[in-house]
């Protein structure tokens, strides 16, 4: 069926910020069906709150609007650009919610725009549980015995007659949001509200545990004549009971035999067959591990984290294809682009095995529960590939960046059999290392899979690597062990450590034995069809297959590892813009990344593309075969940063800023002396390693105190402290993990945070926008509202920021970007910290200033001058509009974990709001991050002493808004003093009704709640915060938050300046 | 034990032995199906051939006797990348190495068998051994390669007499429809294991009677139709044309077979008289040549042939596309087709060669690729219906 010529202009919806449950992936297939649209002619709209993606740029899409995702905007943008179609399969849950309401709304069919893709009726058939169940029953597909509730009374009567243990699974949320395992009537009635709440529809399904039964993924695919093929299967090592997205996953599935590969691959296309799905899809299945019986879990009917990652771990580009599809073509037309000789009727064989390993956020919040249930929390994930299992989750465990690096990392040596067998009990992001220590320990494979229900097979091969590490330890070390020891991906490190022999020696010993990494293609067609575009992996003791090439011009970009708190989206940004620049450039690009949720593993970015961890040791290897003629480090986060130094020690010379500058940058002795130099003030400090040092240092600079270790993202492990308790403490946390770098203690200075993003090219410097943070210091520039240009700093401290952005990029030799942050305090200007590298507010100060950076910071390291560009040295003019970015966090995902702000990053994404005011651009970044008030009108203020006095102001604010304000005895005091009307709660310890059973009653808008110092979690304070998040009541625990919200509510308007980025610049 | 692979190009792998131990001289083929080795293993239609699967972790999850194809392994060997150490499976009798020992399969692990697939692709099937003789020598051995030919197979795999297999009368005979299995812990662990489910909804075969000529039949066929409540006997692969017609089927099958279907001069000139009958006549890859050489077509050796279980067909009737299991070095050419005898049914959608022809004014059709899957998709199954469906308009006719 040839393309539908009806569709002219598409408007495609993202999926906003990044959020645990909803990530990179949905960059990557909106910025490929994107590309796939525009290749066909097809003029693209494309809407999604989140500048830090590619998707929104310029060259992806024609029309690009970074728009709270919410349906009164989104109705706006449609009046405005009058699309003929919508596409909102690609922008997640959170996209595809959009577009359902804008078609049941009637609003599509009144202003004439179709739905592409799946239609609306489809959606629902898939996404409300009655109706799919129905729908599953009617083809004889079976599902878990299951009921939908909306109540929590008709819960635990449905549970008493199928039995404890019961699913719980909200309809229409997000990465299992809300869901859990109940196993008594108490834990069923918690989860039951918490997930009625949290379901747009209100609804819960409460279904038959299958917890323990193998968890296998179908992607599939269906074009609109009805033709229909499974891009990849995938197995869970992780049985039922884990969300997928936190399980270690393996494609294609490697216990199953044809038999049930075949029934569960039919079931998979008689589902979407029925339910009529134009597009990729997602089937999950529960297997009885020992029968044929099958349940179905649950469906997609849109492109998903699971999509992508088996777009990656295929070849086969799951979104382009939806694309096609949504336009009319049928799969025996689409060319399959890897390939280039076959189709996307093709279903992808691989000749390889694929492991998944999430990368969880419990090293940012050590409060928090580690339990991993059916409620996602993972914030990213890599992914590696080898000609064996053992080999390739070898390679991702490295790839996690967690201080990991084979199955002994954490030690549970110290347990005994007995402990072990309880330990293994415990569902965890540690079970498989626990499974190691349990085999090293001599437990049976049937011991161990009776308590976790892993696979037979999967517990071997961990047995394998376990013996591979006794026999390493046991020596001696011959040629033939250490072949083996890199079949199964060992590295030189492990192997060192296990043997006693220098890592130098094992290499040599390598080298000489010929014991190399060689490099194979993922092809889609397990080598049946030569590949036009194909990726790489490595393996070891087989032919090489990745070709070196002679360009004039080669160079190796490193990518930045899986996305985590810290290091996110927008390193994956930079890279991307970076190899792009470099290609145009006329180089041969050349990435090294192991996320399968990011554009830069696209199989058609670079030139070419190696999936492969990021260590020194596998960039080396990389690096001997194509010898590039240089390396960039400074888009990469600090996964590439950290890689600088192997690089120059294998002659790969470094563009751009030097290294010894970057260490100059974090090295605190050296950076004082460019301080001095340039006669830049900063607030005084010293560099520790010990706590009694540290504690000599406060007491010398006079407590607040910021603690923080050098060389980290993301203000990891930074903290205030007030005592010489708390530096204990910290100092404590801090050093859990071994410290290469020492210890940084600066005095606090409270002020106005400001940064810049620059680039110099080594004499001029370009600074595009100047950004000033909503909350004063101390709230990590992360977490900080950012508002460009800087809206309340005079013109001289903005002078001095030029000229001190100017002085430090010049000392440190800066060639391309640098990041600073800066305190503003009256007319003083003083340097928090300098980062000669691209940084979080990259993306997003490129697309409200319409100035491409990271595409001048890469002409510039390969020699060109900012004037040569094209543009004036110095700071830009400012925009007439403003541009807020708003973090957003998942803490409501993340069971314990503390939420209020401070220096440590705790947001895991952003989003934008432009707007003509700044009222105007603040309502709508609230809006976009999710903080959509009023809906009661009543909120609750409890804050610290020291706030008492703003809390009067913000109180009369709110209730001039016509709040009801709630507080707690002592804030209630302070506002009734003060005029401001307030009703007493009790404290938590004090009879009902406390402030708890008021925020459970559902009625509250808001939170305000400012923590008392320190980190005592058990604080009344600790347990407002958390019932507040998980009751999906939006919490504030920042008075300068808290402002700023009141100040965009004052402005509350519904009709939105609607700005196309794409035209700024 | 040390093994090597030796390929006709001079090309040698060394890796670990597997099976046998003894030395064997084949043509070496691909397959890149990523589960179903024992289905695979026990296809007739790899009689003469030794087999490379291209995946490279196999013997996960064991043999389950119950889910071979024949009642032996066929190919002369095999090649695999990793050998499994641990068959994990509820239905495992017994691991693959205990599988080839037991019936004397030689083969090699350990070998990069995407070197080996890129090999065969770029220059063709080609003929090689597989060895534990350390002291090889080439000089010897490359023209033994060259000279060796697989010659007549069909007459190893076909059956050496005629036999019965009744349809069901109940679909519950066939086991519990795919989906509604339930489990039950009480038969399994007094050992009982619950039979596969199967695909078939109805018994819309009731009362016909089908002859299938076993040209080196897969189980499944048989069970494909017999699922359906088809009666269905199978005649070994020389049976006169004569002999088959005297017992008066509803409708005839030509089943899969192994080896170059020129081969087959005496089948096909049966053939020849059953195309000259008015029974239904529906072939399967071998019969699907077979068929085609009968009634003048030709057939040509593909350079590395089609094997594994992805590549798509498209129905050329309804316009539809179907993933396949396939399995042939052979195949019709279609340009030398005489369009008053039969046209194409089926193509292939990579690589446009034939996939299957409808004959021109008789009750025949043929496909080249599986319907009977096993191991593969099981997308075109409804090709036995279609069977069906046109012994029943024969019959009301």
């Amino acid at each position: 069926m040839p393309k539908n010529p009806s569709v002219k202009r598409v408007m495609v919806i993202g999926s906003g910020p990044i959020v645990i449950g909803q990530a990179a992936e949905f960059d990557y297939a909106g910025t490929q069906a994107c590309r796939s649209l525009k290749e066909e002619g097809v003029e693209v709209i494309l809407v999604n709150s989140n500048p830090a993606t590619i998707m929104t740029d310029k060259n992806i899409a024609d029309k690009v609007y970074i728009e709270p995702l919410n349906v009164r905007v989104l109705q706006q943008i449609i009046e405005k650009e009058k699309p003929d179609s919508i596409l909102p399969t690609l922008g997640g849950q959170a996209g595809l919610n959009l577009g359902m309401e804008l078609a049941e709304s009637g609003f599509l069919e009144v202003h004439g725009v179709k739905l592409l893709g799946t239609t609306a009726a489809t959606i629902k058939k898939a996404e409300d549980r009655q109706e799919f169940k129905d729908t599953m029953e009617k083809i004889g597909e079976p599902c878990a015995a299951s009921k939908v509730v909306e109540t929590v009374e008709d819960g635990v009567a449905f549970t008493r007659t199928i039995g404890y243990p019961v699913v719980l699974r909200p309809a229409y949320t997000l990465g299992g949001s809300g869901g859990g395992i109940a196993h008594n009537q108490e834990e069923l009635e918690s989860i039951l509200e918490n997930g009625l709440r949290l379901s747009r529809v209100g609804q819960v399904l409460v279904e038959r545990c299958i917890a323990g039964w193998k968890e296998i993924e179908y992607e599939v695919m269906r074009d609109g004549a009805g033709n229909c093929i499974t891009v990849c299967n995938m197995e869970n090592i992780d049985p039922v009971g884990v969300h997928t997205g936190d399980s270690i996953v393996v494609a294609p599935s490697q216990t199953l035999g044809d038999k049930e590969y075949q029934m569960l691959r039919t079931s998979a296309l008689n589902i979407i067959n029925e339910l009529q799905i134009t597009g990729g899809c997602n089937v999950q299945f529960a297997l009885h591990p020992t029968s044929f019986e099958y349940c179905v879990i649950e469906v997609n009917p849109r492109v998903s984290r699971s999509s992508a990652l088996a777009s990656k771990a295929t070849g086969y580009p799951i979104a382009k294809v939806a694309a096609k599809i949504a336009l009319g073509y049928t799969l025996d037309e689409i060319k399959n682009a890897i390939t280039g000789k076959t189709y996307a009727s093709f279903e992808p064989t691989l000749d390889y095995c694929v492991v998944k390993m999430p990368r969880l956020p419990f090293d940012k919040f050590i409060t928090a529960k580690r339990t991993l249930t059916t409620q996602m929390k993972a914030t990213g994930e890599v992914m590696s590939i080898c000609d064996n299992f053992e080999g390739a989750l070898m390679k991702a465990i490295r790839s996690l960046e967690q201080h990991v690096d084979c199955l002994l990392s954490y030690d549970f040596s110290a347990l005994s059999l007995k402990e072990l067998e309880y330990r293994l009990k415990k569902v965890d992001d540690q079970r498989i290392y626990v499974i190691a220590e349990a085999l090293r320990k001599g437990m049976d494979y049937d011991t161990i899979h009776e308590i976790t229900m892993i696979d037979h097979w999967f517990i071997d091969k961990l047995a394998i690597l376990v013996e591979m590490e006794r026999a390493l330890s046991d020596g001696p070390l011959t040629v033939e062990l250490l072949k083996e020891a890199k079949r199964i991906e060992f590295p030189d490190s492990v192997i060192s450590r296990l043997t006693g022999i220098s890592e130098e020696e094992i290499k040599k010993l390598r080298y000489d034995n010929g014991i190399v990494a060689a490099y194979k293609m993922v092809d889609t067609c397990a080598a049946e069809f030569e590949a036009a575009t194909p990726y790489y992996y490595s393996v070891y003791g087989s032919e090489n297959e990745a070709v070196k090439t002679n360009p004039p011009q080669k160079v190796l970009v490193l990518g930045s590892g899986p996305i985590r708190i810290g290091q996110g989206i927008e390193f994956d940004y930079c890279s991307v813009h970076a190899t792009w620049a470099f290609a145009k450039a006329g180089y041969e690009t050349i990435i090294i990344n192991n996320n399968p949720e990011t554009v830069s593993t696209d199989f058609d970015i670079a030139d070419k593309l190696y999936f492969e961890p990021l260590t020194p040791e596998d960039v080396e290897s990389i690096v001997n075969i194509e010898k590039p003629d240089g390396a960039v480090v400074q888009f990469g986060g600090q996964t590439a940063i950290k890689l600088t130094e192997s690089l120059m020690k294998m002659g790969v010379p470094i563009l751009g800023t030097k290294a010894e500058d970057v260490d100059a940058a974090e090295d605190r002795e050296l950076f004082d002396k460019i301080l001095e130099q340039t006669q830049i003030p900063r607030a005084a400090g010293g560099t520790v390693y010990t706590a009694a040092q540290a504690k000599e240092v406060a007491n010398r600079l006079g407590y607040p105190v910021l603690v923080r270790p050098s060389y980290v993202l993301g203000g990891q492990g930074m903290q205030i402290a007030i005592s010489d308790e708390e530096i204990e403490e910290f100092m404590n946390i801090i050093n859990r993990i071994a410290q290469d770098h020492p210890i940084l203690v600066d005095k606090y200075l409270e002020g106005k945070e400001i940064e810049v993003d620059a680039v110099c090219d080594g004499t001029d410097i370009l600074i595009p926008g100047i950004m000033e943070h909503i909350e004063r210091t101390g709230v990590h520039s992360g977490d900080s509202i950012s508002v460009y240009p800087a809206f309340t700093i005079s013109d001289r401290v903005k002078e001095k920021l030029t000229e001190y952005t100017r002085r430090l990029a010049k000392a440190l030799h800066v060639k391309g970007l640098i990041n600073i942050q800066f305190i503003a305090i009256g007319e003083d200007v003083y340097v928090i910290e300098v980062n000669p590298r691209s940084s979080r507010t990259v993306p997003y100060i490129s697309k409200v200033t319409g100035i491409p950076i990271v595409d001048l910071a890469t002409e510039v390291m390969i020699g060109k001058t900012i004037r040569e560009l094209g543009y004036e040295p110095g700071l830009c003019p400012e925009a007439d509009y403003f541009a807020i970015k708003m973090p957003v966090f998942s803490f409501e995902k993340i069971r314990g974990a503390e939420i209020s702000l401070g220096p440590e990053m705790k947001s895991t994404g952003e989003c934008l709001g432009i707007g003509r005011t700044f009222k105007e651009a603040l309502y709508k970044a609230f809006l976009g991050a999710g903080v959509d008030l009023p809906r009661h009108k009543q909120m609750i203020i409890t804050v610290k002493d020291a706030d008492k006095g703003e809390a009067v102001e913000l109180g009369r604010r709110f209730e001039k808004l016509g709040y009801t304000i709630y507080a707690t005895r002592s804030t209630a005091a302070a506002l009734n003093d003060a005029g401001v009307k307030a009703r007493k709660v009790n404290k938590i310890s004090q009879e009902s009704p406390t402030v708890l059973d008021l925020i459970l009653g559902h009625r509250i808008d808001l939170v305000i709640d400012t923590p008392t110092q320190g980190r005592d979690k058990s604080r009344d304070g600790f347990l407002i915060r958390r019932t507040a998040i998980e009751t999906g009541v939006n919490c504030i625990t920042a008075m300068d938050t808290a402002r700023a919200l009141v100040t965009s509510l004052e402005n509350a308007n519904d009709k939105f300046t609607l700005i196309d980025v794409a035209s700024i610049g | 034990m040390k093994a090597f692979l030796i390929l006709e190009d001079g090309t040698v792998f060394a890796g670990t032995s597997i099976g046998a131990r003894r030395e064997v001289i084949s043509e070496i083929v691909f397959n890149t199906s990523m589960a179903g080795y024992l289905e695979v293993l026990t296809d007739p239609s790899y009689a003469g051939q030794a087999i490379c699967m291209t995946y490279p972790l196999i013997g996960n999850y064991g043999v389950c006797r119950e889910d071979m194809e024949s009642k032996k392994p066929w190919p002369d060997g095999f090649i695999v990348r990793e050998l499994s150490r641990m068959a994990s499976n509820f239905r495992k009798d017994i691991t693959i190495q205990e599988f080839l020992e037991q019936y004397d399969i030689p083969g090699i692990a350990g070998i990069d068998t995407r070197a080996l697939t890129k090999i065969l692709r770029e220059k063709g099937t080609m003929n090689g051994m597989i060895t534990t003789n350390e002291a090889y020598n080439l000089n010897t051995i490359l023209p033994q390669l060259k000279s060796y030919t697989t010659g007549k197979v069909v007459e190893k795999v076909t059956c050496s007499h005629k036999y019965e297999i009744k349809g069901v009368t109940s679909l519950s005979e066939n086991g519990p429809l795919s989906g509604q299995a339930k489990f039950d812990r009480e038969a399994f662990v007094n050992g009982q294991r619950e039979m596969r489910p199967s695909i078939t909804k109805e018994l819309n075969g009731k009362g016909k009677r089908v002859a299938l000529l076993d040209l080196g039949a897969k189980d499944n066929i048989a069970h494909s139709l017999a699922q359906r409540g088809c009666d269905v006997t199978i005649y070994p692969a020389f049976t006169k044309a004569e002999e088959i017609l005297a017992d008066r089927p509803d409708g005839i099958m030509l089943s899969n077979g192994p080896g170059d279907p020129k081969e087959c001069v005496e089948v096909i000139e049966e053939i020849k008289k059953l195309y000259e009958s008015d029974v239904p006549i529906f072939a399967i890859c071998l019969g699907h040549q077979l068929m085609a050489l009968a009634t003048g077509a030709d057939t040509f050796k593909m350079k590395y042939g089609h094997r594994g279980g992805n590549h798509p067909v498209k129905d050329l009737r309804t316009g539809r596309v179907y993933i396949s299991s396939q399995n042939h070095g052979y195949v019709v050419d279609t340009d030398r087709l005489n369009p008053g005898v039969a046209v194409p049914a089926f193509v292939n959608v990579n690589d446009g060669t034939n996939e299957g022809l409808s004959y021109t004014g008789k009750n025949i059709f043929t496909v080249q690729f599986h319907p009977e899957a096993c191991p593969g998709p099981q997308d075109s199954s409804y090709l036995f219906d279609r069977f069906i469906q046109m012994m029943e308009e024969e019959k009301n006719a």
